[in-house]
């Protein structure tokens, strides 16, 4: 059983093939239908999709019986949820004290102005999702760039340039 | 002799543990397996390290070693290790016996290290540590003041053990506390060990630990134990730490808590910001189980305590302990009034022990060594140690573990090694978001570092976050920085923490763009004590603290901005601009070099100029300058 979910947002639109036996999977065989493990199901789902698709969280709601409004709710409480799709990058700028006392708020806006897009959202062309996130812990090397979870230490605004530059030559 | 030690480390023979003096005996026998004189690299592998590359040099090792001739020369092991704590210097590598301190080693270096350390026992100079301002190198770990000075407890394993491997944490003791609770105490006299110890809780607000079990024990029914491993602050790592480096004293401490509060149910909640931490824990979980030291009828005593992981998705809200139990039952972490008290009725409306895991990684020493030996380190008001993560402006940024009630000039200056760039301090800032920043040494000379003494000071002891600030960071733009932090994490269900955290925002955005007003520094002491004093749990009421307390010891900043619409600190960019003295330019023309916007001209040995229109204040020729003439104006 498969089905498709268009993900229109003011970029162009998504479609997604759900599995929904993989939905299966998570839901009832790793968390046994438990509703208590429902931020770690949404986690999982999310791994699978890098964002929440609409028909996957209504599958959820269906089958561990609770309101989609609750689901909603959850989705957008917490920062590491999103029901946008993310880009093929994922750039995170950390903008933890010791790296905004040497410049990450700077790096955020150079980014934003070159790529067009402001903080958690993602390019039109579905290739870079720009995030900020609040302290990876490395500290010693700040300022620090996450880059589909490899980390930049003491980035700049070269080393964003070149990652940047390799991007949309692609 | 030590391939048997490799493989009896590696792959344990014993199948489950199943009396408490068993514990003993294995830990015995692998330590008879052990040969104290055999070649070990340590290679630090803690997230500090592996951002610079720590990761790369394991493989590098693994594989220089498997191809080198050893000709009959025993091969050394190679250990990945937790956080050694001493993050500016990484990646760290220690070679044993001799205890050779290696930093800041690359992946070309693993070559030379083989051919001339191993095998030639030869020291390579460039690699060792040499400390600020001084030209004599420190060749072994034990004598490099930034560990001299500390008295690590809680940090005792970490850098010593492989976190992935249960073997060589109970070679160095782990689980033997379990034990011994296990045959010869009974819960109530765990609970009064804990109490005698005077310990508080790391989390933060320092509740007495033993009085929070007592209470947990006295309740009727299903209770739980649970870990706050939701370390949220931002610049703090000592949690992630412990996680990452040292599983099993926080896992044992759990246990102990479950004994003493007659609990079989353990939780442990991680943020999701820290996939080495869960990834660790669930192999600690999984072998400890596998051992017969935590799951079912542990160490065949018939004590069940399981212990199951649950990870946060991002809010900062979470570490508050009834928000935190809303999250682990798969809600939003909204916070409630706590006319009711969480070890009476918290997470699945039952009783619920939440500890940090910091204080948890205390309870097996507390229990090995007795209370009385926990307090003789510490004060009488705040005993034992804490562990801080230092970072900002100082040479040392790492992890560091201090007897409560050291002086925190010691521990920028002693510990820490100082500022560089010849700046001068301004402030320290401890507790995160909900902290303070104590101004040492211009406005209070020194304090000690306790619960009462922070308190005094405006700030807290929080969990351990410690900033270090020198004379280029403005307190408004720091204050800006937290409260905007909080105004994106608040949950948003009381007023006062909302509306009022929204408001000084935007009066703290005036004031650093420029457009501050006479009356704003009165309007956010209002606001700020309106928001403290009735917000319904622990970030409401601290969250004006960093606002209050710069206003508290830096009016003159505010007055600065406001007034004279200048930041003295050179950070609010529409407030200054820059300017070099035409009296100490050597016309080097390095500023020259350095601007990315071409706003710098002059000739050589001729003093340079700033061209105002093309400049966009980033700092890099005031940094870069050698003689300190280009000017905040």
């Amino acid at each position: 059983m498969s089905g498709t979910a268009c993900a229109c947002q003011e970029i162009e639109c998504v479609e997604i093939e759900i599995d929904y036996s993989l939905l299966d999977k998570i839901i009832r065989d790793d968390y046994g239908g438990n509703r208590e493990a429902m931020i770690m199901m949404m986690q999982a789902i999310q791994r699978l999709y890098r964002f929440l698709p609409e028909d996957a969280v209504k599958y959820l709601s269906q089958v561990i019986e609770v309101p989609l409004t609750k689901i909603y709710e959850v989705a957008t409480f917490y920062a590491s949820f999103s029901l946008e799709p993310k880009g093929k990058y994922i750039l995170s700028v950390c903008t933890g004290t010791a790296c905004h006392l040497r410049g990450s708020g700077g790096m955020v806006e150079h980014i934003s102005k070159r790529m067009g897009i402001a903080p958690g959202k993602t390019t039109s062309d579905l290739k870079l999702t720009l995030e900020t996130v609040n302290c990876v812990g490395a500290c010693a090397v700040a300022p620090v760039v996450v880059i589909d979870e490899k980390y930049y230490p003491k980035a700049n605004i070269a080393t964003l340039n070149d990652f940047m530059d390799r991007l949309n030559a692609e | 002799m030590i391939e048997a030690t490799q493989t009896a480390i590696s792959h344990p023979e014993v199948a489950k543990i199943t009396s408490p003096s068993g514990v003993e005996l294995f830990r015995k026998e692998l330590q008879s397996r052990l040969d104290p004189n055999a070649p070990l690299i340590i290679v630090c592998c803690g997230t500090g390290c592996q951002a610079a590359g720590s990761a790369e040099v394991v493989d590098k090792f693994k594989q220089m070693l498997s191809g080198t001739d050893w000709n009959g020369k025993v091969i050394p092991l190679v250990k990945p290790t937790g956080c050694h704590g001493f993050c500016s210097r990484g990646p760290l590598v220690i070679i044993e016996p001799q205890d050779l301190f290696y930093q800041q080693v690359t992946v070309d270096d693993v070559e030379e290290i083989v051919n001339k350390t191993i095998l030639n026992n030869e020291v390579i100079k460039k690699l060792q540590y040499k400390p600020a301002n001084s030209k004599e190198v420190i060749p072994k770990a034990s004598d490099i003041p930034y560990y001299a000075k500390q008295t690590r407890l809680v940090l005792k394993n970490i850098g010593k053990v492989d976190p992935t491997e249960i073997n060589d944490s109970i070679v160095r003791g782990s689980y033997s506390a379990l034990a011994s609770v296990l045959t010869r105490m009974s819960p109530q006299q765990v609970i009064d060990e804990v109490a005698n110890s005077k310990l508080r809780g790391r989390g933060g607000a320092g509740f007495p630990t033993g009085l929070k079990w007592e209470s947990c024990a006295r309740q009727e029914g299903t209770r739980y134990v649970i870990c706050n491993a939701d370390e949220g602050d931002p610049g703090a790592f000592m949690d992630r730490s412990l996680l990452e480096g040292d599983p099993h004293s926080v896992l044992e401490g759990m246990a102990i808590c479950a004994y003493a509060v007659g609990s079989n149910r353990g939780y442990m909640y991680v943020r999701a910001e820290y996939p080495l931490a869960v990834k660790t824990l669930h192999t600690a979980i999984d072998q400890a189980e596998a051992l017969g030291l935590l799951g079912e009828n542990i160490m065949g005593t018939g004590f069940d305590f399981k212990v199951t992981i649950s990870t946060g998705a991002g809010a900062f809200i979470c570490g508050e302990s009834s928000a935190l139990m809303a999250s682990l039952e798969g809600k939003v972490g909204r916070p409630r009034p706590k006319y009711i008290r969480s070890v009476e009725k918290g997470f699945r409306d039952s009783p619920s022990n939440l500890n940090n895991v910091e204080t948890y990684a205390n309870i097996p020493d507390i229990i090995t060594n007795g209370g009385e030996w926990y307090r003789s380190f510490g004060t009488e008001r705040s005993s034992g140690t804490k562990v801080f993560a230092l970072t900002g402006n100082v040479y040392n940024i790492g992890l560091v573990e201090v007897p409560m009630g050291i002086s925190l000039m010691e521990i920028v200056f002693g510990i820490g090694g100082g500022i560089p760039n010849k700046r001068a301090l301004k402030g320290v800032q401890t507790g995160g978001p909900s902290g303070g920043c104590i101004p040492i040494p211009h406005k209070i000379p020194d304090i000690n570092v306790g619960y009462g003494k922070l308190a005094e000071a405006g700030s807290i002891m929080g969990s351990g976050g410690m900033i270090v600030m020198d004379e280029d960071t403005c307190m408004i733009e720091v204050s800006r920085y937290f409260v905007n932090f909080l105004v994106e994490e608040s949950c948003g269900q009381c007023t006062p923490c909302r509306e009022g955290l929204i408001r000084m925002r935007e009066i703290l955005n005036r004031i650093t763009q420029g457009e501050g007003r006479e009356g704003d520094v009165e309007l956010l002491t209002e606001i700020g004590n309106f928001t403290n004093n009735f917000s319904l749990c622990g970030l409401g009421t601290s969250a004006a603290n960093p606002v209050l307390s710069t206003i508290r010891y830096f009016r003159e900043e505010y007055d600065a901005h406001i007034r004279d619409k200048k930041c003295p600190s050179g950070v609010c960019k529409p407030l200054f601009h820059y300017d070099i003295d035409a009296e100490t330019c050597t016309g080097c023309g390095l500023c020259k070099i350095k601007c990315p916007v071409k706003a710098i001209t002059g000739e050589k040995k001729k003093t340079h100029v700033i061209e105002q229109a093309l400049c966009i204040k980033c700092m890099e020729c005031y940094k870069n300058c050698k003689f300190r003439s280009v000017k905040i104006m």
